[in-house]
């Protein structure tokens, strides 16, 4: 324990107690969104007056919160799938060039994570309306999800070929293997739960995307953030937009858990972008 | 890698240029002839330029706050925390940021209402809600992007020796000298790299915003009513132009603190 004691007592005194302060400050409105889930009074008002389970009947019925549900799930997977494969390939081709062009390419990698959702989605839109001339659908929102979903799977699969190196695989192709067996036998097995993460990570960044895919849906194909918005402002339907909100909260440990029981370090591959 | 680089430069290119197209007032089609008329717009119209200001304004005091709450806690997870509690603490900060962007903006519209618990906890002291507009926007963007920069300080933080603390201690450093003069200068790059993430969305949001940011309009905003409602394309894509241009300032800016590897 001695190393950490590093620092003098009363700082970390005052550390402890700031870092007790913004964690308040991080979960108090999150609660706030459960506690509400419950409150009679459909406008909220704090401190609630009584206690009901209706708002969460109503939602499980609400037809509109459940097709969004199931919308957002379709476009997640598909543009999970396409983000395993091609990050997967864009980080093997990247392995054999090791230095001709590699700023390029992480300037490449960063630019979808540093430029804003907005610029990304506009581009998105403005590239299928105006230069492609292809109707907006759920497959738009696929493709533009695809694109950032890719930089995290390319991100945590470069992370671990640069930990391993390639020398097992070097081995695998001395003992005779061909180049499908190696990535059968060798590759696949030591990239999985940098796989998994990647794919988890995706998964989520999808479900919870809002302004690309403001840009990027048709009208009529309503993802659940985009149901969530839309029914923010109507009186009516704020109770059950407060219980989605709710469901959501408590459904953001399972990822956590998930990665948790994969990895057994969350830091790994799971900060790298938004 | 040929994905991102046709469909992503691709699309970017093309909105580059459509910014540079016009629109007919009348059909509301696009005109593909070359003007910089949407950009003497966006620089001559008060408006434009009052909201161009005010959002990096915004940005950068979203970022400052950030940097002001996300250190302590940073330097409390690496240094003084024990092994156990650190992993606690690094999952207590992952944990809303799987929480819906949306659901945490709503959150802040319930807290700031007007019969909501701020109001609640405040009215005692005959204080009141700050109500929606440009400072329930700061601290709903500041607390949306806060696990942006807790992450990468953290992580910068956790690279810094311990030994160089004793060193300053036993050179004399106080606590604040050595926080000042050792910490902070080792963790900045970690600081600027999360400020990317703080600074860049919070240029780009205008979800926030129309959740709680009532009639203080930012950019995003613009270009999603130019784009949408108005249905004036060309010019939302040159709105979209000073993000980018003001991120790709920022990158350079960041690259040479060498914020970039630390991403």
């Amino acid at each position: 324990m001695s190393q950490r004691m590093i620092l003098s007592a009363g700082l970390r005194r005052s550390l402890a107690a700031t870092t007790l302060v913004v964690l308040v400050v991080i979960y108090v409105p999150l609660a706030l969104v459960l506690v509400n889930s419950f409150n009679a009074d459909n406008t909220f008002g704090w401190p609630p007056e009584s206690l009901t389970l209706r708002w969460w009947k109503l939602a499980w019925h609400s037809q509109g919160a459940r097709d969004a549900l199931w919308t957002s799930i379709q476009v997640a997977l598909a543009a999970t799938a396409i983000a395993l494969v091609l990050g997967t390939l864009a980080a093997m081709g990247l392995r054999r060039t090791r230095f001709f062009g590699r700023n390029v390419v992480s300037l490449l990698i960063i630019l979808p994570i540093a430029l804003p959702g907005i610029v990304t989605g506009l581009a998105f839109q403005n590239g299928f309306r105006t230069i492609l001339g292809i109707q907006l659908s759920l497959w738009t929102i696929v493709i533009a999800h695809a694109t950032f979903c890719i930089v995290t799977v390319f991100n945590n699969v470069q992370a671990r070929f640069q930990r391993l190196g390639g020398s097992l695989e070097q081995a695998s192709m001395d003992l005779g293997a061909g180049r499908w067996t190696t990535f059968r036998l060798v590759t696949f097995p030591m990239l999985r739960s940098a796989l998994l993460a990647g794919a988890l990570l995706s998964f989520g960044l999808s479900f919870d995307e809002i302004v690309v895919t403001t840009f990027t849906a048709s009208s009529h194909d309503q993802t659940l953030p985009i149901w969530i918005f839309q029914n923010l402002f109507r009186p009516n339907q704020a109770p059950v937009v407060n219980v989605v909100a709710a469901v959501l909260v408590v459904a953001s440990a399972v990822p956590i858990y998930l990665a948790q029981r994969l990895s057994g370090s969350t830091a790994e591959g799971l900060t790298g972008a938004r | 890698m040929l994905w991102l680089g046709v469909a992503y430069l691709g699309a970017l290119a093309a909105l580059l240029i459509t910014s540079l197209w016009t629109q007919d007032d009348f059909t509301g089609t696009i005109q593909r002839a070359w003007t910089l008329e949407n950009f003497r717009t966006l620089f001559t119209v008060e408006v434009y330029r009052t909201i161009t200001v005010r959002t990096i304004a915004i940005a950068a005091l979203v970022t400052v706050v950030d940097v002001v709450l996300a250190f302590p806690i940073a330097l409390y997870m690496a240094k003084v925390a024990s092994p156990r509690l650190q992993r606690l603490l690094v999952i207590a900060v992952l944990m809303p940021l799987w929480a819906s962007y949306l659901v945490k903006a709503y959150a802040w519209r319930g807290m700031l209402s007007a019969d909501g618990p701020i109001a609640w906890i405040a009215s005692p002291f005959g204080l009141g809600t700050p109500g929606y507009g440009l400072v329930a926007t700061t601290i709903t963007l500041a607390y949306l992007w806060l696990p942006y920069m807790i992450l990468p300080v953290y992580a910068g933080l956790e690279r810094v020796p311990d030994s160089l603390f004793e060193a300053s201690a036993d050179l004399g450093g106080g606590a604040w000298t050595t926080i000042r003069r050792v910490v902070v200068p080792m963790a900045f790059p970690a600081i600027v790299a999360g400020s990317i993430f703080t600074f860049s969305l919070s240029m780009g949001d205008y979800i926030a915003v129309k959740i709680v940011g009532g009639t203080g309009q930012l950019l995003g905003n613009v270009v999603y009513d130019n784009s949408s409602t108005a249905n004036n394309l060309p010019f939302a894509a040159a709105v979209a132009t000073v993000p980018i241009v003001v991120m790709l300032g920022y990158l350079a800016a960041a690259r040479r603190t060498g914020a970039l590897e630390n991403l």
